[in-house]
């Protein structure tokens, strides 16, 4: 049966791919409904869960053994527990959704098989990686994401921008796989063993030093899947993808599977604290430099891109926080899979109606031509920036407030910046939606160069007579999953934090102990409310009130360090890859030269040698005759005195 | 006499003809000089034999000149057959062996 | 005596080669087809050995042994263990394949022949039976239990390949057609004189071998078999400095074929300028034998100086990882890359033999068999891609994707398994062995963890150059997709790399006891965990071992 939930999409994905152009016109409802199939049996399995005592929940499965060698025991085998299942249901159930907005957001594209292919590919690699029992299979699940990633990402790959972005997903995403196949190498030398269960349950008797080690290896794996601060780059061009999925894997799903694999090895860093903390402000970090960068882009899903970001780090840190904070984290996740996931899909909505435009600064104006869009994407605006009794408030507050109940200075430096990071949420998102649905329909007059990046031309088609786009409402195939995700929006938080519902479920995977906030939680909350005003409050006052530019304006320094991702991209290229292209190309020399030329040297040396020794054949008989006799005395003589000797 | 005059001999006429082949030109005085050496060794195995009182020396020395006779044959062949090709009998001349 | 199948799986390649030289100038498609069907029974006879092997039996298995030089103590011995086992059944695998990828690539030699009304020069069928006697040859390696009958055909089979990289090329330089011919006998005789020196080395410690046999055991002998009996029980002693110096011996002979850094350089050169389906033939298979021998060889018959050389070695194996990559990086040549992407892997594989763990040596054998998979289905595509173009620069091509979709997707799935994606089978070998180098040595196993982002790095950077991006060239507007013969040759690669790396299991089942073998002929032992967890203990409980921190 659990096997089934992996094995469902993989079979879409392999029938899609082999089955040729025959699957042209009928691939995406097969892939669709092989969706919706595992969501029935995820659902399905999630009843019969709801059935058993909260203790004896977790099912396990084991399908038969991977990798048996000597002393090293790897096994196709699936645990499903409380954790797992939380994600079984958001993967594919949003995952359903989104196939299905695909059909129409897809209807024209001539690769359509092949997308949908790479969705139930992707389905399959997320659900292997949620219900693998020990970290190797894990790690199938985790580089099959990041394949699924890489294909759909880079799907219109005739574009070099999105070939690149691809790659360098991939890439950065590679360095995060080697933290984790570290982390399994000192697992496996500390305890024997890399299956969850017996090492979790060991966890407590092996030294700090050795935990603290697997956890700063694993924190770097879920840094770079779930693109926080320093391998975060690599989610903004992972926009290049088609909208559907920078909804589903880059905002919904994959990029939170770093919080999963922080939860999941939660007795590891219990045992850590120093990991713990690097964890915490790898999170602080991430969710000010995502929420600073989403202030500053022009694009629309760049801008929705740094809000993933930001909002990912509010979950790694309630991850890094401990037992008082996994099940905020993955409370939030759950929060935020559905309003990120509508607020994406309405981004594409909106794009499709306005020819492909992604730049808020030529939008305006267009809740009176996207009324359904214009209420989701409300309805998901909402929700993030964490309006009272929508999802993202509860998610969001507990989160703070847990935060504030580390302790300590600590505590009080983390709900500062969890509160900062709450008002400029409110600041980027307020400006995304006015910017998009209000003031002047900015998209009817030709665009003009930016005075941000005067040299960049403006694009081909708008030289010649520029035509305005005719913003329409979607088709219902695209607007049906956007108002379901936005009932999710505004009513999962509330359902989740009805009597503690939500983390009550999730005790006896991951713990849960009361934080001592020294602040009470009518405060904290208090201030949560101030911040949103404060936050929405400037944004109005700078986007609102004014018109806004059709053109962006140069900014001050902070804007145009966030519009280049704060510069880590130019560091990058600086250190990375201009550094690593130096050092390449001064190998391929030493290799021609010193390696292959110290051959050829000695090829060469004999040659010569050999070209000296051929000149004592010079053909003259007599020549030859001195040589022999003297080769002769030379005998003799030797003959001789080793006689006397 | 005692035999080892003999022997002083020989080496003697072996010295005579090695200078010999190293020093001229002309082919035939070469191969002249090679059938002196040869025949100082002959020289040489006679005297030995005659010195230790045994027989073997002799039955090689006249081994030797068979196989001398035989080389006579080929020898003058190839320098006769030198001199009519290439007009000259002189070693010198005949350096094809090099590359 | 029961049926010599060792001797007639070698056999019948050799048998089938000279059947395919004899065959007439103008049935060249028969020559063809004839060495494909010798190719697929030797596959199948190889099968047979490998379900007649049983894992849980004696070391090794089907052994023939016949008196041959009895002189100098010269056997004629064959016996698998499961190393052998699986190695003989990559090669038998892989040949069909090559046979078929190479299918064409004698025709232009041949065209030629028939323009100069040359009957006695016959390419095509020259090109097929050559194939099949490196066949032959390195099937009978990997059987040998014999040292000297093992040296002989280590250097025939030099005799053939230099044949098959001088004689036959791709037509594809970017220098014209005449400096292509001069850059490939540079290549046939860079690889020939490499190897040659690198063997003559080891005839060297062959006879210092035999020297010391006589020497300890009164009678001399080359017997694998008999040589590690006398090694185990004490009879065979040798000085410290001799077994080093015979190490070095052997040693230096496998890293030349391997091959190790620094002495990789011919690899590059000879995979550029040969045809695919032949540098298939010479990475996936000709080089195995190379660290096939060290496995066998140089760890069982010369453990103290093997442990002696670890430090060295282990080093060597580090730089091949990072420099292979890194270089494979900076290549503009696709043939070239691939080719110092198999120098980082043939890194991982000597670092997984020389880690002397189970987990190290297991998976170097994996690694054997599933590079030689991936290595295959990788250049078998790029070679088809460039017999396309004509071209072997990575810059002549963009956008190929859009063209040829099935020949840009069996591309990749190469390219994946060559950044051992898991999944697919080279991600079981690589996994495996960084496990068990890092088990001992720590500091080298986050070392060649490096090595596997930079894969990705020159295997994605490939990708992207050929494949994506707009069509830039009118050449590849009109590129044709992958023909049936063609994506015949590669899905079945595909299903493997698939297969094996889903399930692994009948694989490692006969590889492991050979493993635990080779451990016990150097006197190492798996480190134990710290900590190791109670329901694990399973397989390897020994009361000694729960002492915790045994760092050695």
């Amino acid at each position: 049966m659990i096997g089934l939930l992996v094995g469902v999409p993989l079979l879409g994905a392999a029938v899609l791919l082999l089955g040729g152009r025959r699957l042209d016109r009928s691939g995406h409802w097969l892939a669709t409904l092989l969706a919706a199939v595992s969501f029935v049996i995820g659902a399905v399995l999630f009843a019969s869960m709801l059935g058993e005592d909260a203790e004896s929940r977790a099912m396990h499965s084991k399908l038969f053994s991977w990798v048996p060698v000597e002393g090293f025991q790897a096994d196709m085998a699936f645990q499903l527990d409380q954790l797992s299942m939380t994600f079984v249901l958001l993967i594919t159930g949003v995952g359903t959704l989104i196939h299905l907005y695909s059909v129409g957001y897809m209807e024209h594209d001539p690769k359509r098989r092949r997308f949908f292919a790479y969705l139930n590919l992707f389905l399959a690699a997320m659900l292997l990686l949620v219900l693998a029992d020990n970290f190797l299979l894990l790690y199938v699940g985790w580089e099959g994401v990041g394949l699924a990633s890489y294909l759909l990402i880079g799907f219109w790959q005739h574009k070099p921008s999105a070939a690149t972005a691809a790659k360098k997903a991939f890439l950065v995403n590679r360095v995060g796989d080697a933290g984790l196949a570290i982390a399994i190498f000192l697992m496996f030398t500390t305890f024997g063993t890399f299956a969850f269960a017996p090492v979790l349950s060991a966890a407590g008797e092996a030294s700090e030093g050795k935990l603290t080690a697997i956890g700063l290896m694993l924190l770097l794996a879920a840094c770079g899947k779930s693109a926080q601060v320093p391998l975060q780059s690599w989610l903004g061009d992972a926009m290049e993808g088609p909208t559907p999925v920078s909804a589903l894997i880059h905002a919904a799903t994959m990029v939170t599977a770093g919080v999963y694999l922080i939860t999941r090895s939660g007795a590891i860093f219990n045992g850590a604290p120093d990991a713990q903390l690097v964890v915490v402000i790898v999170g602080a970090v991430t969710l000010l430099f995502g929420a600073i960068v989403g202030c500053a882009k022009d694009d629309i899903k760049k801008a929705l891109a740094g809000s993933t970001m930001s909002q990912i780090g509010y979950m790694i840190l309630a991850a890094g926080l401990g037992p008082i904070g996994y099940a905020f984290a993955i409370m939030h996740l759950v929060t935020h899979g559905f309003f990120k996931a509508g607020l994406f899909l309405g981004a594409g909505s909106v794009m499709h109606g306005m020819n492909d435009e992604v730049d808020m600064r030529r939008y305006g104006g267009l809740r009176k031509h996207m009324p359904v869009t214009f209420v989701t994407f409300g309805l998901g605006y909402l929700a993030i920036i964490g309006f009272p009794g929508l999802s993202g408030f509860f998610s969001k507050d507990q989160i703070i407030e847990a935060a504030f109940g580390k302790g300590g200075t600590e505590g009080w430096i983390l709900g500062a910046v969890t509160l900062l990071g709450a008002a400029i949420t409110a600041y980027y998102m307020t400006r995304v939606m006015l910017m998009t649905f209000f003031g002047e329909e900015r998209w009817r007059k030709a665009p003009t160069p930016s005075p941000a990046e005067p040299d960049v031309e403006p694009a081909a088609e708008t030289r010649g007579a520029y035509a305005p786009p005719h913003p329409h409402e979607s088709p219902k195939i695209m607007t049906i999953p956007m108002i379901v995700l936005a009932f999710g929006s505004v009513f999962a938080g509330g359902l989740f934090k009805a009597g503690e519902s939500f983390v009550g479920w999730l005790e006896p995977v991951t713990q849960f102990e009361h934080g001592h906030s020294p602040v009470s939680a009518t405060a904290v909350t208090a201030a949560t409310i101030v911040a949103l005003v404060l936050g929405v409050g400037a944004a109005y006052l700078q986007y609102g009130r004014k018109p806004v530019p059709a053109l962006a304006p140069r900014g001050s320094l902070l804007t145009r360090a966030a519009r280049r991702d704060l510069l880590q991209d130019d560091f990058n290229h600086v250190v990375l890859v201009s550094g690593g292209t130096h050092l390449t190309r001064s190998l391929v020399y030493v290799d021609n030269k010193v390696v292959d030329g110290a051959v050829n040297g000695t090829a060469a040396s004999f040659g010569g040698l050999s070209g000296r020794l051929r000149r004592l054949q010079n053909g003259f008989a007599r020549s030859y005759a001195v040589s022999m006799f003297g080769g002769a005395a030379v005998l003799i003589a030797a003959t001789l005195l080793m006689r006397a000797v | 006499m005692s035999p080892i005059n003999y022997v002083y001999l020989a080496a003697l006429l072996f010295t005579i003809g090695a200078a010999g082949v190293l020093i001229r030109r002309n082919a035939i005085v070469v191969f002249m000089c090679i059938e002196l050496m040869l025949n100082a060794a002959n020289l040489t195995l006679v005297a030995f034999s005659r010195m230790h009182g045994n027989l073997d020396g002799q039955i090689m020395a006249f081994f030797v000149m068979v196989v001398a006779a035989a080389e006579v044959v080929v020898g003058l062949a190839i320098i006769v057959m030198l001199y009519r090709s290439r007009h000259s009998a002189s070693v010198d001349d005949a350096s094809l062996m090099k590359l | 005596m029961s049926f010599p199948l060792l001797t007639v799986t070698a056999a019948l390649p050799a048998v089938g080669a000279v059947a395919t030289a004899a065959v007439p100038a103008a049935r060249r498609t028969a020559a063809k087809w004839l060495a494909l069907l010798v190719s697929l029974a030797t596959l199948v006879l190889a099968a047979v050995v490998l379900i007649r092997f049983d894992p849980d039996g004696a070391r090794y298995q089907l052994t023939e042994s016949h008196a041959w030089i009895s002189d100098f103590g010269v056997r004629y011995e064959l016996g698998v263990d499961g190393i052998g086992a699986a190695l003989m059944a990559l090669t038998a695998l892989l040949i069909p394949f090559v046979i078929g990828a190479g299918w064409h690539d004698a025709d232009d030699a041949d065209d030629r022949a028939d323009e100069q009304a040359n009957r006695r020069w016959r390419p095509t069928q020259g090109f097929f039976a050559l194939i099949l006697a490196v066949e032959a040859m390195v099937l009978v390696s990997f059987a040998a239990t014999d040292v000297f009958l093992f040296y002989i055909f280590f250097e025939a089979m030099l005799i053939p390949m230099y044949f098959l990289i001088g004689g036959f090329g791709d037509r594809a330089h970017a220098a014209g057609e005449e400096e292509g011919a001069k850059q490939r006998s540079y290549a046939a005789v860079k690889f020939l004189l490499y190897n040659l020196a690198g063997g003559l080395v080891m005839l060297a410690a062959v006879i210092g071998l035999f020297v010391v046999s006589a020497d300890s055991l009164g009678q001399g002998t080359f017997s694998l078999p008999e040589l590690l009996k006398a090694r185990a029980s004490g009879d065979l002693t040798m000085a410290t400095s001799t077994e080093r110096w015979l190490f070095l011996g052997f040693f230096v002979a496998f890293a030349i074929k391997a091959p190790l850094w620094p002495l990789h350089t011919w690899l590059p050169n000879a995979m550029g300028e040969s045809t695919a389906p032949v540098a298939v033939l010479i990475t996936a298979v000709v080089d195995k034998v190379g660290t096939f021998a060290m496995l066998r060889f140089c760890l069982g018959l010369f453990p103290e100086a093997s442990s002696w050389a670890t430090p060295v070695v282990l080093g060597l194996a580090l730089v091949s990882v990072l420099y292979g990559a890194l270089l494979a990086v900076g290549q503009r040549d696709i043939k070239r890359l691939v080719a110092y992407a198999s120098i980082s892997h043939f890194g991982f594989i000597i670092l997984g033999v020389f880690a002397m763990t189970s987990q190290g040596q297991g998976g170097a054998t994996l690694y054997m068999v599933f590079h030689g998979i991936s290595t295959a289905a990788l250049m078998l595509v790029a070679g088809f891609l460039i017999s396309r173009r004509g071209s072997r620069l990575i810059a002549d091509y963009g956008g190929v994707q859009k063209v040829a979709p099935v020949l840009a997707g069996t591309f990749l799935i190469g390219g994946l398994a060559t950044l051992s994606l898991p999944g697919l089978a080279p991600f079981v070998s690589e996994f495996l062995v960084l496990v068990g180098t890092f088990e001992r040595y720590p500091v080298a196993g986050i070392i060649a963890t490096v090595g596997i982002i930079l894969a990705a790095l020159y295997v994605l950077v490939l990708y992207q150059r050929t494949m994506t991006g707009p069509i830039r060239r009118p050449e590849i507007e009109k590129m044709p997709d992958l023909k049936v013969r063609e994506v015949a040759v590669v899905a079945p690669l595909v299903a493997l790399l698939l297969f094996l790396g889903v399930f692994p299991k009948p694989l490692t089942e006969i590889v492991n006891p050979a493993v635990e073998h080779t451990l016990s002929d150097v006197q190492k032992k798996d480190p134990k965990p710290q900590h190791p967890v109670a329901e694990h203990a399973g397989s390897d409980d020994k009361p000694a071992g729960h002492g915790g921190g045994d760092h050695e």
